[in-house]
């Protein structure tokens, strides 16, 4: 059913279609609106049988989806950021254990300084922790992965995190069309997972696992992931079947045939980036765009096939790795290892900073005078002064009230304080 | 008292002459076709109370759901040395996940066979590290939502696994690796530490219950007792630790009952909030009896009795007898 409904909403729809069995919430912006839907959804017996748990921190909330999946129920909870991180122990336990999950993160920065808007620094890090990673663009592709993900998840008995840009996608109304149940019934058959707690054949779940076999477990979560590469487009080819809407599922390519110039990016911001190549190609500039829909298991041939033929690229990423820069430069990069094209990182976009079309036509025209890293629009008068500072005094303190400090906004602007 | 009140016949020591007892009376451990749910082989030290407490509970919560159950386990010894892969010692469905999460990954299971239509109940189970520590949050929040888990908390008083550090249940003046038996004031603070039985009761759950190994018949009680309820339980047993508490292997049951005697460690049951039941002690002793025969004490004995400690530590053992109102009855 086509419908004009805000990114949550559709998307706890569509986790609702899916059938979970166990759903554990705790609130976060900017998921917060996923969770209220469903917990209205399962109260009001609509989504019947399903547990609906209010838990008392994110970490809990990880830990009643591993306990619950283990049980043998389909699994699902959201998060963002603060909350992401509170339960990482769980979430490496997760993927540790196999268990296929279902995760929302709502994508969201990470603090201090405490900032409640989108960019990817949360689920950046958690990249290495053997979860699938799956990155939407706009909240139709939201509603379709997550169904894809249970699927995917329960066929690899990997977790899986569908990530969303918060604000931009997750409070944004447009028009998304749902599935029929029947047709999700369809696609995603019943969760039956091969062990479980289950007193009829009782097994040991979460042994300590010594140097012996330790390497062969991760070694496996690595092949599953290797696995995962190949059954994402058959499980999008499938979906797109069902439902009409057919994409990669791996990667999105966007006029990239004979673009010189090709602009990497995950998320929402690829509807910008096409806008922009859309004008610029109007100028005669050969741009194009590719998105990266799979970030993990990253897709090292489609990459390299979309994109091994241009001049130039430029890797656009809403998180920074502090002390080296890009994140998802050095993934693009091994896709590219042997060719001679030149890959630039520009962060953009960090704590919601909005990223304009103007400022990436820019960054697209000048791309050869691009430095190997660069900050789009940064406010360079508020870091120089900083930086002016600090290398007169070497006295610490917390980075963004001595901004505050320095343009005269609090103390004195020289940012002097007699020690007591 | 939650166990009946069974005149049993001795036999030279405190045990219980079981086979002189009808088959209805006695003890889940008594019977040759126990489920022996954590069974022999694993890598407990010699005289380990919580394998001991664990076999018993265990079993106990086996006979009263007639096997259909499933065991939550928190990191920490009892994880450790009860499954070295590909070894397991458990006979019954078991998962452990992390240190700080039993009591929501319990929840998670528990909302799982809800949701199946199945009666499988779950037993969630940690130190007191995982319990009254880094667990507590989780154990608070399944309190709270009155999630249909028994947890169980085996008390040695301190992080065992880790090499004897102190934990939120380590006792005033006890020495661990980490409050020495140095200094002018040597081992643990006195006016820390969390008495998680009280704290569960605040949370007003259906049944708080604490037990000892010494008592085993009692604990094996309280267990059944339990598993006939619905909702959030808690029961909190002390488990010597002859390596942490540097007692011989052989004191284990007695240093249970010393403790229990000298009134340091209250044994009691309670619903919604309010003690229904404390056993009474056969003979009071002085908390001195229970200390000198643990090492993590012995800087309170020597080179001179640390009298003025000593005194608070009677004084904490006289208010529990006066809090729960603690009988001498001679049985």
């Amino acid at each position: 059913m086509r419908k004009q409904i805000e990114g949550s909403r559709a998307v706890a729809e569509a986790v609702a279609l899916a059938r979970p069995e166990v759903i554990c919430a705790y609130p976060i912006s900017p998921q917060t609106h996923i969770v209220e839907a469903l917990s209205a959804i399962v109260k009001s017996g609509e989504l019947e049988p399903c547990e609906y748990v209010n838990v008392e921190s994110e970490f809990a909330a990880m830990s009643v989806a591993i306990g619950a999946s283990a049980a043998g129920a389909r699994s699902y909870t959201a998060t963002a950021s603060q909350g992401l991180l509170f339960m990482v122990e769980a979430v490496y336990n997760a993927s540790g254990l196999g268990l296929p999950i279902v995760m929302t993160v709502a994508n969201r920065a990470i603090g201090a300084p405490i900032n409640i808007w989108n960019d990817h620094s949360d689920a950046m890090s958690q990249r290495d922790s053997g979860w699938i990673q799956l990155y939407a663009q706009d909240n139709q592709e939201a509603v379709d992965l997550h169904i894809q993900a249970f699927r995917l998840a329960e066929a690899v008995s990997l977790p899986v995190m569908v990530c969303m840009d918060g604000f931009i996608l997750t409070h944004a109304v447009e028009e998304v069309e749902l599935p029929e149940q029947q047709v999700v019934d369809d696609f995603l058959p019943p969760f039956e997972p091969r062990q479980v707690l289950d007193p009829d054949d009782p097994v040991s779940i979460g042994a300590m696992v010594g140097p012996e076999a330790f390497m062969e477990v991760r070694y496996l979560a690595h092949r599953r992931q290797m696995d995962a590469l190949e059954l994402i487009p058959e499980i999008a080819g499938a979906y797109g079947e069902a439902t009409g809407r057919l994409r990669n599922g791996l990667i999105s390519e966007y006029r990239l045939e004979d673009a010189e110039v090709v602009v990497v990016a995950l998320g929402s911001v690829l509807g910008t980036l096409q806008d922009t190549v859309d004008a610029l190609r109007d100028n005669g500039v050969r741009a194009g765009v590719l998105g990266i829909t799979s970030f993990r298991p990253f897709p090292l041939d489609a990459v390299r096939e979309a994109i091994g033929h241009v001049r130039t690229v430029v890797v656009l990423e809403k998180a920074l790795a502090v002390g080296i820069g890009g994140i998802v430069t050095n993934n693009v990069r091994t896709a590219l290892a042997g060719t001679a094209i030149p890959v630039r990182t520009v962060i953009a976009g960090l704590g919601g900073r909005p990223i304009l079309q103007e400022s990436l036509a820019r960054m697209i025209e000048t791309v050869d005078d691009l430095d190997e890293l660069s900050f789009l629009d940064l406010r360079t008068d508020l870091v120089e002064r900083e930086i002016e500072r600090t290398r007169s005094s070497r006295r610490s303190g917390p980075t963004a009230e001595n901004l505050l400090r320095d343009v005269g906004a609090v103390g004195d602007p020289h940012g002097v304080r007699t020690p007591r | 008292m939650s166990a009946e009140p069974i005149k049993f016949y001795q036999v030279g020591s405190f045990a219980v002459g079981n086979r002189l007892l009808d088959i209805t009376e006695r003890s889940a451990q008594s019977d040759p076709s126990r489920p022996n749910s954590i069974n022999s082989g694993h890598r407990a030290c010699q005289g380990c109370g919580e394998a001991l407490g664990a076999r018993y509970a265990l079993d106990a919560a086996m006979r009263a759901t007639a096997g259909d159950m499933v065991a939550v386990n928190a990191t920490g010894c009892l994880e450790v040395f009860s499954t070295p892969y590909p070894e397991t010692s458990w006979q019954i469905p078991w998962l452990h996940s992390l240190f700080g999460n039993a009591p929501a990954v319990a929840t998670g299971v528990a909302a799982a066979m809800k949701v199946k239509g199945r009666e499988t109940r779950v037993v969630g189970q940690a130190g007191d590290g995982g319990t009254v520590d880094i667990g507590m949050g989780a154990l608070s929040g399944m309190f709270e939502r009155n999630d249909d888990v028994l947890f169980i908390c085996y008390d040695n008083e301190a992080y065992m696994n880790t090499g004897v550090q102190r934990s939120g249940a380590t006792p005033p003046a006890a020495r661990t690796a980490t409050t020495q038996a140095v200094g002018d004031h040597p081992g643990n603070v006195f006016g820390q530490g969390k008495d998680l039985p009280r704290i569960a009761m605040a949370h007003e759950i259906p049944y708080v219950a604490t037990a000892t190994v010494a008592n085993l018949r009692d604990l094996e009680a309280k267990v059944e007792k339990a598993m006939q309820m619905r909702g959030a339980r808690y029961i909190h047993v002390l488990v010597p630790c002859p390596l942490g508490w540097g007692s011989a292997s052989k004191d284990t049951i007695l240093l249970a009952r010393l403790a229990m005697e000298s009134g340091l460690f209250p044994v009691f049951e309670a619903e919604y909030g309010e003690v229904t039941s404390v056993l009474p002690v056969r003979r009071r002793v002085p908390v001195t009896e229970y200390l000198r025969l643990q090492k993590r004490y012995a800087h309170l004995f020597h080179p001179e009795p640390d009298a003025s400690t000593l005194e608070r530590l009677q004084a904490m053992a006289d208010r529990n007898f006066r809090r729960y109102d603690i009988q001498e009855v001679d049985v």
